[in-house]
């Protein structure tokens, strides 16, 4: 006990010279001792108070801020340079403050936007700074009620039940017997189980109420920051006692508190500076691969412009010179009367010209294509195929600027448990002792279910009444008993009513993991029996004091292989009926005290169950939350000494309430339904099976676990140690004192591969030694027919221990739990120790199901030609198995498994794969008999895009490959890569075992940039996020597993099979759409500037432009600005139903398609021949006439403007009334602006003044035939090249169309333009169409 | 930019709890809109809607074509070059010795005859070639609200006019290049009878400007009827051989609003341009306006073009409801009515040849 103190205060002195040295830490006194003093002298002065700010700009910082913000866009400078150089008057070409118009209104138009957003967040900012919370007052000596904003740290609050935490509260009192308080982090990381938090170790035997006043101790922690599972510190008091604090003790602000009626704490962090708020940073930005070609574009038109300033300044100089020294009265001179040589001339104009043509390059591109990114991001939002009703939730855009990303995946990563199932672990089958329980009725059930969920129609009204009374959004406090059969369950499923959704929402969201499917399960007879029977036996030699020895060893496994369900685990019991107060029946332990006995309780660490020891808990760091929790567990002395002094005095066996409540009379306790709460779904799964079986966890406290058994009543499980799941284990263990045998106890769970392992070899020669190794023998061929089956199997073992192994173990144990270097792998170590020699009991299968139409969606996105590969934690059997329920594996195709135990190992294994792949796809190809069959191989083929660094198309054949873990990491090896490339991408799907979350990053990594495809990840859990955030697209599952990945997506949804719409209606929509007004406006600047270039041969290059400035520089931001961003919104050039029947329609975007790069030059070319019509038809039909200026440059212009209506109409597929009004408004904007404008001032627009222009041009019958005329001649070859496209490659019709509706026929002849961009490809296309047999169409071009 | 902070009240992290109260369905509407599932026309082009369009556009612009056409060529024209470079021209003296400070009137006679009697109004047109009168700093120095009399402007001439803004401080009126470099050549026509006398045919100056320029956009400063009160204390442009308020007797055409010089502001879009100079009436309906027959321009020749090489014309013209003599847009019409027509014939073929072929082509397999 000495050397403990004297360690510790060795610790603590460290710890202050580290303090001293690095000043990283934050001192907290309470407020009230200085509430009197002047607020300088306040020692928590420095800290931020809980006033959250999360708007960017104040009134008077908004205009610089904002600004500075926008410069940071280069095009916005670029802009900003080019109005500045109206400014200077040797190369002014148009009046300067009219230049500065287009760029001051697109910065306007994204100040207003994020002045809104400001405003928004000003307003949730002031909502929750004016939420109440109760704040210890000095002066009245009681608790108030403040606002949130006005707590301060060193505050005392006072919580209730239900309340959400305002700031970062460090845990003082409460008012739970065993001073724990339940929080829900649900809004932090999403995950819905209560937390358990502890009061800080000093206060918790505090007897009476907690007084802020009398506290006198002052706190050091940590300095702010975004970890959520760490915080350290300790607390001094008054008396110089010092005490560690850790993550357990803090309640982090927005958690709201449960099950607990009432708690104080005293505030550390505030405001800004807590947790919650550290941990809030924005939405990514991604850049799109689309925009990312676009920006390729926009520098070739830079170059353009380059180009033609620079013709037109060399034209000029040469213009200048010829005139030699005569000057001809139209060369003006300069405003001193000087003359200016054509060179400087030339200079100058170069610059005027970049002014010109600056509109070449879009100024309102950028803008026009985030406006329609939230407008695709608010129809992918609203779109009701894409909502879940069961959660109430719909897919989610987190990422606002890469939906057109969406369009062009290739590679799809794919997480399986969670993803493809439904991660609702259902308890399928069990094996014990060697026996197998089949649990039929249990299968029978789940298949009704099943039955339920697929004819959702019938509807049943009465059973709607089973749930109501769990209908309340607090449901911890009234769910009440409800006895859920597997009748009355229909109701939970069906989707039909909205109220309906809604309740089964509100239950599914408070517990997570408990639908009826898994709680209720049908025992199976059999084992109930046995455990029926073991339990009567048992209880009879306990009430005849007779050894347990002698029970039969089937029996006794069979209870302690459901011990081991039920309390191997750290879930947690509520009960609906008593939500202020958790479930607590403390049945006092009989425990002798014994020499080795005290010792081992002087070091048993007291109340110690982190629960978030589970590496299933999305624990942000789980090396250092490992670290802390074992913290925690470190002894100090004082409770230690508590405990011993309460130890002696409970000598008293099982109390007689006990007796009454197993015989047969249920009390009334047992018709609370508990609710388990669960950190993974397993756990639930196993805790619920053991239910089905009588033997039904009743209580956990963290020294002591209550289970209720058949015939034994209620017994108490002191809870020694609990040795959490990890992935490097694959296994958790609990140590225990068997209430009965009064042995220590160790159970342990875990992955069969590893618990097999530590079995303890049976002795060979005697008869039990036979049996048991029968036993194994039997358990591993059901194990292997479990994961045949695609379940999720589980071994769970025991181990007695002596007194004196235990304490040898412990007193190890304690070593590594106090040791300060490397204490995490001395821990690991140490568990190690622990598990070994373990006696097995048995095995079960839970069955992980899958989500509703994963294989179909799997079938389709395959056939849309992306690769899907799944990387998965689990073994390689359950993955292969659920790999062909969800069709990626098809039982006619080969399979290639690679496991290896060594490079080299892998290196041949590769080698002969890839040659095996050679001799048998390619070779074959001349055997006539395979050709078929290798063009069926074929239909999968594509080529890679363009971008793709390998020129050759490859194949991917009709063969899968299987890859575990330990393989994986020597293929991607940096040596082997290739190869593993190389064999990889000529399979059909790839299914990744036993990978870690770093693997799965790797291999999306190594596929996004070998092969230079895009990829897309999509997960749900915290093991995924490392995936998703590597992937181009990263996809989250908002389902079981808590909103890590959600949190790290850029899109996340419900369920998988949403992936379908997303990618293949959404995401070519959103590609196609924003491809082809990319090039439209590319296409429409061009022109109209080429307008204005062909004129620079007309007027000496002089930088002139028939076209009125005010045109000019509004043609782009009002004229012709509405009708690209309607069409960009909502053409659709293949309906919704088209686009998921022919998933091969997706190939479009992976191609790039829509957007290839000679199409940019395509547009360029038509843009400058139309430009030319547009000139020169009203130059030959004005020429030698007295035209003047304007009067020719408004026909002009209105020519340009009906031509690049004219040409979107032409673009536009599908023509709803927005694209007509917005078309017709365009053109009479233009006319009414144009009207008005030429009859506001006669004198005021110079140099054009157009007065009256517009108006006499109205009244010319010429105006009229050149409206009509030009815009059909320059979309001649635009409409020729689409007419051709539709009169050559139109197939007919029944080809493309099933038996489809009227409206479907129209789009029948839309195909063949997309379809066709294939053809160039050489692709031959199958269609497995309901009507139609398996057709193919070779078309020649 | 736009995603900075779509959902902020969301990744606060503390987004209230609804405690108690009823949690809002969050399902989207089913509304069309939303669902996108407007109903729309889908303009397809194929060859049944292709195919009778370009025949329609064919047959409609290829008679439009040959109506303007006949309009056009229905047109008298008469252009005659005065610009004097060659040795044998009537003008050529006069160009060779001239420059813009020249005082002494230099006066040359062009014959020519018409061989087509001009029935309807004739426009009488001065055309120059070589001449940007749309080059940038040109067409900008001009100061409008000058024009429009505004008395502050007289006197402080925009800058835009510079370097023609001042002359010795005083201000020019009107100032800038435009006004500079007016053309201020005279014509006179004179038919010459058969008989050998010489008929001065009478011009009319009025109404050859637009009315909204004369009535509105131009107006002399001030409301003084006396125009030299009215310019006192500005001096003439530059090259100007009398100040403003001397351009014309006669009241209503003096000042800004003389309609020679409103034509002349009215810049023209191409190097070579015409401008419309005087109109010759249409006497009675008996006679025509011209007559057949030999004619003598006059010319008082003012304005240089040598130094930039352009060439001075002037032009006699009758016009139709399509303005002047050209046949291009008839021509444009027919061309493009027949492409059309063709394109349409074409696609027809191929249409009919491949469209059956691509029937057979689908072999089952």
């Amino acid at each position: 006990e000495e050397r403990e103190l004297v360690k510790g205060s060795k610790e603590a002195k460290r710890q202050r010279k580290k303090t001293k040295k690095e000043y990283k830490t934050r001192t907290v006194h309470s407020n009230l001792l200085y509430y009197r003093t002047k607020a300088e002298d306040n020692p928590n002065r420095h800290y931020a108070d809980n006033k959250i700010k999360t708007t960017k700009y104040t009134l008077l910082s908004f205009l610089p801020k904002n600004l500075f913000e926008q410069f940071h866009r280069f095009a916005n400078v670029y802009f900003v340079f080019i109005a500045l150089l109206n400014f200077v008057p040797v190369c002014n070409a148009f009046q300067p403050e009219l230049a500065l118009a287009p760029v001051v209104f697109i910065l306007s138009v994204t100040a207003i936007k994020d002045l809104w957003e400001d405003y928004r967040r000003h307003r949730s900012d002031k909502e929750i700074n004016h939420m109440d919370c109760l704040v210890y007052s000095r002066p009245e000596r009681q608790y108030l009620e403040r606002f949130w904003k006005e707590v301060r740290v060193g505050d005392f609050i006072r919580l209730r039940c239900n309340e959400i935490l305002p700031a970062d509260v460090l845990l003082l009192s409460s008012s739970d017997p065993d001073r724990l308080v339940h929080i829900e982090t649900a809004t932090l990381d999403g995950e819905t189980n209560l937390k358990q938090r502890q009061v800080v170790r000093s206060f918790l035997d505090l007897d009476c109420e907690f007084d802020p006043s009398k506290y006198r101790s002052v706190i050091e922690c940590e300095k702010p920051n975004n970890d959520l599972a760490r915080f350290r510190g300790y607390i001094t008091h008054s008396s110089g006692r010092r005490d560690g604090l850790y993550k357990d003790n803090l309640l982090l602000r927005g958690c709201t508190i449960r099950n607990t009626e009432e708690c104080v704490g005293i505030v550390i962090y505030a405001g800004h500076e807590t947790k919650a708020m550290l941990n809030n940073n924005g939405p990514r930005y991604k850049r799109s691969k689309l925009e990312r070609q676009m920006n390729v574009d926009v520098g070739w038109c830079v170059i353009i412009l380059l180009v033609m300033c620079l013709f037109s300044a060399i034209g000029h100089g040469l213009w200048m010179y010829q005139y030699g020294e005569k000057r001809p009265v139209f060369d003006v001179l300069s405003p001193e009367g000087t003359h200016m040589s054509p060179v400087l001339s030339a200079i100058y104009l170069f610059l005027t010209m970049i002014i010109v043509f600056q509109v070449l390059i879009p100024i309102s591109l950028f803008v026009s294509i985030e406006i329609v990114k939230i407008c695709q991001v608010y129809f992918i939002h609203q779109d009701l195929e894409l909502y879940d009703e069961e959660t109430d939730s719909h897919l989610q855009c987190r990422a606002l600027n890469i939906t057109e990303d969406l369009g062009q995946m290739q590679y799809i990563f794919s997480d399986k448990t969670g993803t493809l199932t439904e991660n609702k672990m259902v308890f399928r089958r069990c094996t014990v002792a060697g026996v197998e329980y089949s649990h039929d009725a249990n299968a029978r059930r789940l298949a009704m279910y099943q039955d339920v969920v697929d004819s959702e129609e019938e509807d049943c009204p009465s059973h709607g009444g089973t749930l109501p009374r769990r209908d309340s959004v607090t449901s911890h406090q009234s769910a009440a008993k409800v006895v859920l059969r597997s009748q009355s369950t229909k109701s939970h499923r069906r989707t039909g009513s909205r109220a309906e959704a809604k309740r089964a929402s509100i239950l599914s969201k408070h517990t997570a993991f408990s639908s009826p499917m898994e709680k209720d399960i049908t025992p199976d007879p059999q084992l109930l029996d046995k455990v029926n029977d073991g339990g009567s036996q048992m209880d009879f030699k306990r009430f005849h004091s007779q050894s347990l020895s002698q029970m039969p060893s089937e029996l006794t496994d069979i209870i302690d292989f459901f011990i081991a369900l039920t309390i191997c685990n750290t879930v947690v019991v509520s009960s609906p009926n008593q939500p202020r107060h958790k479930v607590r029946m403390r049945f006092e332990l009989k425990s002798p005290v014994k020499t080795i006995e005290d010792f081992i309780k002087r070091f048993t660490p007291s109340r110690l169950t982190s629960s978030s020891n589970n590496s299933s808990s999305s624990s942000l760091n789980r090396s250092s939350n490992r670290g802390c929790s074992h913290l925690l567990t470190s002894p100090s002395a004082e409770s230690t000494l508590t405990k011993l002094d309460e130890e002696p005095s409970s000598p008293v066996p099982a109390p007689p309430t006990l007796g009454t409540c197993y015989d047969g009379k249920p009390g009334s306790q047992e018709e609370v339904e508990l609710r388990y709460e669960a950190e993974s779904p397993d756990e639930a799964a196993l805790v619920y099976a053991a239910r089905a079986y009588k033997c039904s966890l009743v209580g956990r406290l963290p020294d002591q676990v209550t289970v209720e058994f058949p015939h034994l009543g209620r017994l108490s499980f002191e809870l020694l140690h609990t040795l959490g799941f990890d992935s490097n284990r694959k296994r958790m263990s609990v140590v225990v004192r068997h209430p009965l045998t009064d042995q220590i106890t160790v159970y342990t769970k875990g992955a069969d591969s590893v618990i097999m392992d530590l079995i303890t070899p049976p002795p060979t020669d005697d008869s039990k030694g036979k049996r048991h190794r029968r036993i194994l023998y039997k358990t591993q061929n059901y194990l292997n027919r479990y994961a045949a089956d695609g379940l999720r199997t589980l071994c769970i073992a025991k181990k007695v221990m002596s007194k004196e192994e235990y304490a040898v173990w412990l007193r190890r144990h304690l070593e590594a739990e106090t040791a300060i270097q490397g204490r995490e792998d001395l821990l690991f170590e140490s568990a190690l120790r622990l598990e070994t020699n373990l006696h097995l009991l048995g095995a079960t299968g839970i069955e992980d199901r899958l989500q509703d139409g994963v294989p179909e969606t799997i079938a389709s996105l395959r056939k849309a030609g992306l690769q899907i590969w799944v990387l998965t934690g689990d073994k390689q059997e359950t993955a292969i198995n659920i790999a062909y329920a969800c069709k990626l594996l098809d039982p006619e195709e080969e399979i290639i498994t690679l496991n290896a135990d060594s490079q080299d190992a892998t290196a041949v294994l590769l080698e002969e794969s890839l040659h095996y792949i050679q001799v048998k796809f390619l070779c074959s190809s001349s055997d006539p008999s395979r050709a078929f069959q290798n063009d069926y191989a074929s239909v999968y083929s594509f080529s890679p895009p363009a971008s793709s660094s390998s020129s050759q198309p490859f194949l991917v054949h009709r063969l899968g490959l299987v890859i575990d873990g330990r393989t994986l990491a020597y293929a991607l090896d940096s040596s082997l890569e290739e190869k593993f490339l190389a064999v990889a991408r000529s399979c059909r799907s790839v299914l990744c075992c036993r990978s870690t979350p770093l693997q799965k990053s790797m291999v999306v990594k190594l596929v996004r940039n070998k092969l230079k495809v895009m990829t897309l990840a999509i997960g749900d859990g915290a093991n995924d996020v490392s995936m998703i955030q590597v992937a181009d697209v990263g996809v989250g599952i908002s389902g079981q597993e808590g909103m890590q990945a959600v949190m790290a997506s850029d899109f996340a949804m419900p369920r998988f099979r949403n992936l379908q719409k997303l990618l293949l209606v959404h995401g070519h929509w959103c590609y196609s759409r924003l491809a082809n007004m990319i090039l439209y406006f590319f296409y429409k600047n061009a022109m109209f500037v080429a307008l204005i270039f062909w004129y620079q041969f007309h007027c000496g290059f002089s930088g002139s432009a028939m076209i009125d400035q005010w045109y000019l520089i509004f043609f782009n931001l009002m004229f012709s600005a509405f009708p690209q961003l309607i069409t960009g919104t909502l053409d659709k050039d293949v309906s919704s139903e088209t686009l998921q029947e022919l998933p091969q329609l997706y190939m479009n975007g992976q191609n790039s398609e829509e957007y290839k790069p000679y199409m940019f030059w395509v547009n360029m070319i038509d843009a400058f021949y139309q430009s030319l019509v547009c000139f020169f038809i009203p130059y030959f039909a004005y020429v030698d006439s007295d035209v003047d200026l304007f009067t020719w440059g408004t026909p002009i212009t209105t020519l340009a403007l009906l031509t690049i209506l004219t040409h979107l109409g032409i673009e536009t597929k599908t023509w709803t009334w927005l694209n007509w009004l917005s078309i017709s408004f365009s053109v009479c904007l233009f006319f009414t602006v144009a009207l008005c404008y030429n009859a506001s001032c006669p004198s005021c627009f110079s140099p054009s003044s157009p007065y009256w222009t517009m108006q006499t041009l109205l009244g010319e019958p010429l105006f009229y035939l050149l409206c009509v005329l030009t815009p059909v001649a320059a979309l001649m070859p635009r409409s020729v090249g689409c007419a051709r496209k539709c009169a050559l490659k139109l197939l007919p019709s029944d080809v493309w169309l099933g038996p489809e509706s009227p409206s479907a026929n129209c789009e029948a002849f839309q195909f063949p333009t997309t379809i066709t961009a294939l053809h160039h490809h050489q692709l031959m296309l199958s269609f497995t169409h309901t009507t139609l047999i398996y057709k193919r169409h070779i078309i020649v071009i | 930019m736009m995603a900075s902070s779509y959902n902020a009240k969301e990744e606060d992290g503390h987004v209230a709890v609804p405690v108690g109260g009823t949690i809002k369905n969050k399902k989207p509407d089913n509304t069309a809109f939303k669902q996108q599932r407007l109903p729309a026309w889908q303009p397809i082009l194929t060859a049944g809607t292709v195919l009778p369009a370009f025949f329609v556009i064919g047959l409609i612009f290829i008679p439009i074509g040959i109506g303007l056409y006949v309009t056009s060529n229905n047109i008298r024209e008469f252009e005659i070059d005065y610009t004097g470079t060659d040795i044998d021209d009537p003008c050529f003296n006069c160009s060779q010795s001239f420059s813009w400070n020249n005082t002494r009137p230099c006066t040359c006679a062009l014959d020519f005859s018409l061989d087509h009697p001009f029935e309807s109004n004739v426009f009488m047109y001065y055309g120059l070639s070589n001449f940007y009168q749309n080059h940038r700093r040109y067409v900008k120095s001009r100061d409008d609200s000058q024009l429009n009399g505004d008395i502050n402007s007289l006197k402080n001439p925009s800058k835009e006019c510079e370097p023609y803004a001042r002359n010795e401080k005083a201000p020019i009126a009107p100032c800038g290049a435009i006004a500079n470099s007016m053309f201020n050549d005279t014509l006179d026509l004179y038919y010459v009878h058969p008989n050998g006398t010489r008929i001065q045919i009478p011009l009319s100056k009025k109404d050859i400007a637009w009315w909204t320029d004369k009535h509105v956009k131009f107006r002399n400063p001030g409301n003084n009827p006396n125009l030299t009160a009215a310019f006192q204390g500005t001096s003439k442009p530059i090259n100007w051989r009398r100040p403003v308020y001397e351009l014309d007797t006669d009241e209503e055409n003096n000042g800004f609003i003389n309609e020679d010089f409103i034509v002349w502001m009215r810049t023209a879009a191409l190097p070579t341009f015409r401008k419309l100079y005087r109109i010759i009436q249409k006497k009675n309906n008996m006679t025509p306006t011209l007559p057949r027959g030999n004619y003598t321009l006059e010319v008082s020749y003012n304005y240089p073009v040598r130094s930039f090489e352009g060439r001075k014309r002037v032009i006699l013209s009758t016009i139709s409801w399509m303005g002047g003599k050209n046949p291009f847009l008839g021509i444009a019409y027919i061309t493009v009515g027949s492409v059309c027509f063709f394109l349409g014939v074409v696609l027809l073929i191929i249409h009919h040849k491949y469209g059956s072929r691509n029937n057979s082509a689908d072999i089952p397999n």
